[in-house]
């Protein structure tokens, strides 16, 4: 078992959130490097998310490491029925570390205890996907110089949304107000209210959009995902509940930052892209040099092992 | 005035006492009891000025494992275990939830690792607001003690 691997949010530190934040600056300003070189990482997409396979691959590529792996698992030995436990042990033969999306909840938890390597966790079902919530972090830090005693907006859908809930994880390191915006089908659930409460963090929910979030830092939309729903009349019924317009933005504060994980649909007009306060395409961008940060972190005791080995 | 026994005296074995009359099947089936060959005597409904109405589960020359007993703490919490050697309770083993429980629980999550490859289960026990919640390990669902699903 590799104990430096990334599964969920909540196993990092304050403390490494920060540094893998700093690591990431420097990696936006310098993005090719040959600290990989000769490291081999596999892709394991047991479901497609073409998004974040290639921000991981492209991230690795710059690094100077190579990449092997599936984006479907219709194309792999899982498709035959082979567990998760061989296909990890085998790919472990080949592979430095293995990054890995997933539909079943826990698989990558459970990856990271019979894995040899390091395991990267790219999503499992609803549950994790901490590269989208140290991006998100990194995008608020660049915009804003802190991340300490923001008002934090989260929108949409806050019930199956998994980046907002591992956000209010990550951000309850410092000092964060909330507004929850959300219809009542998908508002917050209570565990993460309660956490709120827990640890002091104010917040306050609401269930209409229109021009009341003037005192927000960070305006954080979620996609209503239809794959999310089991019951489609509810999908259709919430679908446009909420659509973000550039009217709605004329008394917000000058600060503000837009984010979105993308991919949109119509949660946000397309007449905001124009406004300097949307973010999500170069929110997305910062994805690569947060997962550069994230690859050298848990390949970062072979790669010191290497360099001892070599002197 | 005589005290009348409603369930004869047991010689070798062990008794358990004190759980919640409706709770009192749940306990026969999760120590597997409809399987057990030894002789088993079961009263429900009698009159208890703790619980109201009790059951009480007698098995005769039969010891059960820590494991065993620590799934009764998750359903019947303050059920007594006494061990009996010639008709004298010889251990009152206490009945504690342990920080952890493998195997023995089922996540309700239905998309869980867990209920869908061969992966054992494991919960953390949390207690929350005088609530006892557990966590699985993997998925990180929460549940409420009451609505744990025994294997």
């Amino acid at each position: 078992m590799s104990n430096n691997s990334l599964v969920s949010i909540s196993d990092y530190s304050k403390e490494e959130i920060l540094a893998i934040l700093d690591s990431a600056a420097e990696f936006e300003a310098n993005p090719n490097r040959k600290t990989l070189d000769g490291n081999v990482i596999a892709t394991l997409f047991f479901e497609p998310s073409t998004r974040t396979r290639l921000s991981f691959e492209t991230a690795v590529i710059r690094l100077g490491g190579s990449i092997i792996g599936f984006s479907d698992a219709a194309t792999s030995s899982s498709s035959k029925g082979e567990t998760l436990n061989d296909t990890i042990h085998m790919v472990s033969c080949y592979a430095d570390a293995i990054v890995m999306r997933h539909p079943l909840e826990g698989a990558a938890r459970y990856a990271s205890e019979v894995s040899p390597v390091p395991i990267i966790n790219a999503g499992d079902g609803a549950n994790q996907h901490p590269s989208q919530t140290l991006l998100d972090l990194y995008s608020i830090l660049k915009t804003q110089k802190t991340l300490e005693n923001l008002n934090i907006c989260l929108v949409g859908d806050l019930k199956y949304g998994r980046t907002v809930h591992s956000l209010i994880m990550a951000m309850s390191h410092f000092n964060p107000t909330f507004k929850f915006i959300a219809p009542d089908e998908l508002k917050m659930p209570d565990e993460y209210k309660v956490f709120c409460r827990k640890n002091n963090i104010l917040y306050t929910e609401s269930c209409e959009l229109h021009d009341n979030f003037n005192d927000a830092d960070i305006f954080y939309m979620t996609r209503v995902q239809k794959e999310r729903f089991q019951d489609l009349m509810e999908y259709e019924r919430v679908k446009n509940v909420y659509t973000l317009k550039n009217e709605m933005l004329v008394n917000s504060k000058p600060n503000l930052k837009i984010l979105h994980p993308l991919p949109r649909v119509n949660e946000i007009d397309p007449d905001v892209d124009s406004n300097e306060k949307a973010y999500y395409f170069q929110q997305a961008q910062n994805g690569l040099y947060v997962r550069q940060a994230i690859v050298s972190k848990v390949l970062a005791p072979k790669l010191t092992n290497g360099t001892e080995e070599k002197s | 005035m005589e005290k009348e026994l409603k369930v004869a005296a047991l010689r070798n074995g062990t008794v358990i006492d004190h759980i919640p009359a409706d709770k009192l099947y749940k306990v026969v089936y999760i120590l597997h009891l409809d399987v057990c060959e030894h002789q088993i005597t079961i009263g429900n409904n009698l009159e208890s000025a703790k619980v109201g109405k009790k059951g009480i589960i007698k098995i005769s020359d039969r010891a059960f494992a820590e494991d065993e007993t620590n799934k009764i703490a998750l359903i019947a919490p303050n059920a007594k275990i006494n061990i009996i050697r010639d008709f004298q309770v010889v251990e009152k083993r206490p009945l504690t939830l342990p920080d952890e429980i493998k195997e023995i629980v089922q996540c309700a999550n239905p998309v869980c690792i867990t209920n869908n490859q061969p992966v054992s289960t494991r919960f953390h026990v949390l207690n929350l607001d005088d609530e006892v919640i557990l966590k699985c390990h993997y998925c990180e669902r929460e549940v409420k003690r009451d609505n744990v699903k025994i294997k």
